[in-house]
């Protein structure tokens, strides 16, 4: 990804550099010529997986659209969400509501449990990473915990709670605090010497030690724990969200199971997965604005 | 010679479980104001440990370093330092790196304004306003090795401290910078500790020699004066007797007297 991004880059400088030396070359086939490189680059990215899509698209529907198949075939889920996929927006109260009211109400969730798990991870994170004693009491109890199933956190957190939105949003903390604090505590023990012999001669207070040296050094260690932990967020909400009900995506699924619409199944992990796909690369990409010039030289 | 910096009967040993090394031995040296002194041994003697003393870095066994007849034990802006490598923080450019000691030194006693103006100074001293937009991975390891400079210059240190930092260097870059450092000693009249073990760099730039004796237990062996008069010039100093005669001495003592022991 990143490789094919830099060649895109480069593609059009070496063109205009090329300008000025040929003085007869018109401008026009030049940037025609641009255009068709991008569009090229852009094929080879889309081309492939489009054609293992319709492929597998093809052979899904060869086998199920037999008489007596348990799973629909791709054009019968297609026909029978056709409602659900072009008017997402409907309410007709409860939790009949349309595909994005359950999406929202889910990633909603996400957004408060991570949040709060990003949060409460670099903080603890930075604590274990920089006092010996805090790693030596806490990191064994860590490594414990987190081997936990979110699941199985989800009957105690609703007998603590009573109540299903506050214990999902306590599931998803609890998933994704673990590897947020874990990788901030790697990043920050292997925080060069220099940069703190650094510190010390400018005599940084702990403040800003933390903030101007902490931090950056470690962005790189604290953004894989981010990106761990919003994958396992999103893991975890439609499983808790099965079990509390109300709305959202994972209730969805398990309400279509109930009333046996398995195309409404099918179309509700679509959008899961790219969900999921989009908010992983959401971090990503914020990790790459944040990390820039991060690494060390 | 009114003593300015002085290390008074240093001595350092690490302990590690039941076994203790002791690293530095009685440790005396006085350094006068402006003066530039460079401490020169093999690997693995300690020097830079007693650099890290100085600047604060690493605590004294015994003994204590006095700075205008002050004790110094912890690091500070007072002793800055030059690191062998650099030690830029990546994620700063050239400017912000120098200015992150700029804002803390001078909190108080300068502007925002006069901050800006004593950075691209300090900046413009070691001739890198040029870059002070660039991050250090786009800049070569000699104009790293200036933006470092021009950091611990931003920090005015009472003494500074330069440790081997001309060492990851290649030779053309490292007498370039080389004469950039004496042309900023001469026009700041710094006082200044430089690690080495270049023989060549230490009696070209230094007033004193400090010569040190191969470790464990290192001790000063022997303390020369370089007789030459500044400004210097590399090129006239390649046939002068007294720097000839210098370079000679220190040869003999680190190949003959004090030849490096693999063992230690």
């Amino acid at each position: 990804m990143p490789m094919s991004a830099i060649r895109t880059e480069t593609a059009p400088m070496a063109s205009t550099a090329a300008a000025p030396v040929i003085a007869m070359t018109p401008k026009r086939p030049a940037r025609a010529e641009r255009y068709l490189k991008m569009a090229k680059e852009a094929a080879i990215r889309v081309v492939p997986p489009l054609v293992v899509l319709i492929l597998s698209m093809m052979i899904w529907e060869l086998i199920c659209r037999r008489a007596g198949s348990t799973l629909p075939p791709p054009s019968k889920v297609f026909k029978d969400t056709r409602e659900l996929i072009f008017d997402p927006f409907f309410d007709h109260g409860g939790i009949d509501k349309g595909l994005f009211w359950h999406l929202s109400a889910s990633l909603q969730r996400v957004a408060l449990g991570y949040s709060l798990s990003a949060i409460v991870g670099i903080a603890l994170g930075t604590l274990v990473g920089q006092s010996v004693w805090a790693m030596r009491g806490l990191d064994p109890i860590f490594q414990v915990l987190r081997t936990i199933p979110p699941l199985a956190w989800l009957p105690l957190s609703l007998a603590a709670f009573r109540d299903g939105q506050p214990s999902a949003i306590f599931v998803i903390f609890i998933t994704s605090v673990w590897p947020i604090i874990i990788n901030t505590a790697v990043g920050i023990r292997n925080i060069p010497q220099d940069y703190r012999n650094v510190a010390a001669v400018v005599q940084l207070n702990p403040i800003e030690f933390f903030g101007k040296i902490m931090i950056p050094a470690a962005a790189p260690y604290i953004f894989t724990g981010l990106r761990i932990g919003i994958g396992l967020s999103w893991l975890a909400i439609v499983a808790a969200e099965m079990l509390i009900g109300g709305v959202g995506i994972g209730f969805f699924i398990w309400d279509a199971w109930n009333s046996s619409h398995i195309s409404e199944i099918i179309l509700a992990l679509f959008y899961v997965g790219i969900i999921g796909f989009v908010l992983d690369r959401l971090i990503a990409g914020l990790a790459k604005v944040v990390t820039r010039g991060t690494a060390p030289n | 010679m009114h003593p300015y910096l002085k290390l008074d009967h240093i001595d350092k040993s690490f302990t590690r479980g039941a076994a203790t090394t002791e690293v530095l031995k009685d440790i005396n040296l006085t350094i006068g104001k402006g003066e530039y002194v460079s401490i020169i041994g093999h690997s693995g003697c300690g020097k830079s440990t007693l650099l890290n003393i100085v600047a604060g870095l690493t605590e004294t066994t015994t003994g204590c370093v006095l700075l205008e007849n002050r004790e110094v034990n912890s690091p500070g802006p007072d002793r800055a330092v030059v690191f062998q490598n650099h030690s830029l923080l990546p994620w700063l450019t050239v400017y912000e790196n120098v200015r992150l000691g700029v804002d803390k030194v001078f909190a108080r006693s300068k502007s925002r304004g006069e901050r800006d103006a004593w950075t691209m100074h300090n900046l413009n001293l070691v001739q890198m306003a040029h870059a002070k937009d660039k991050r250090p991975s786009e800049i070569s390891g000699g104009m790293k090795q200036r933006v470092g400079i021009a950091r611990a210059l931003a920090m005015e240190p009472k003494v500074l401290l330069l440790d081997e930092p001309f060492g990851a260097l290649d030779a053309l870059t490292r007498a370039h910078l080389q004469d950039s450092v004496m042309a900023l000693h001469q026009k700041l009249g710094n006082t200044i500790l430089m690690i080495t073990h270049d023989v060549d760099e230490a009696v070209l730039l230094s007033d004193r020699i400090v010569m040190m004796t191969n470790g464990p237990s290192a001790r000063i062996g022997e303390v020369l004066e370089v007789p030459l008069a500044r400004p210097r010039r590399r090129l006239e100093l390649a046939t002068n007797v007294a720097y000839l005669k210098c370079r000679q001495r220190v040869l003999e003592f680190l190949y003959e007297r004090h030849r490096f022991v693999e063992a230690a």
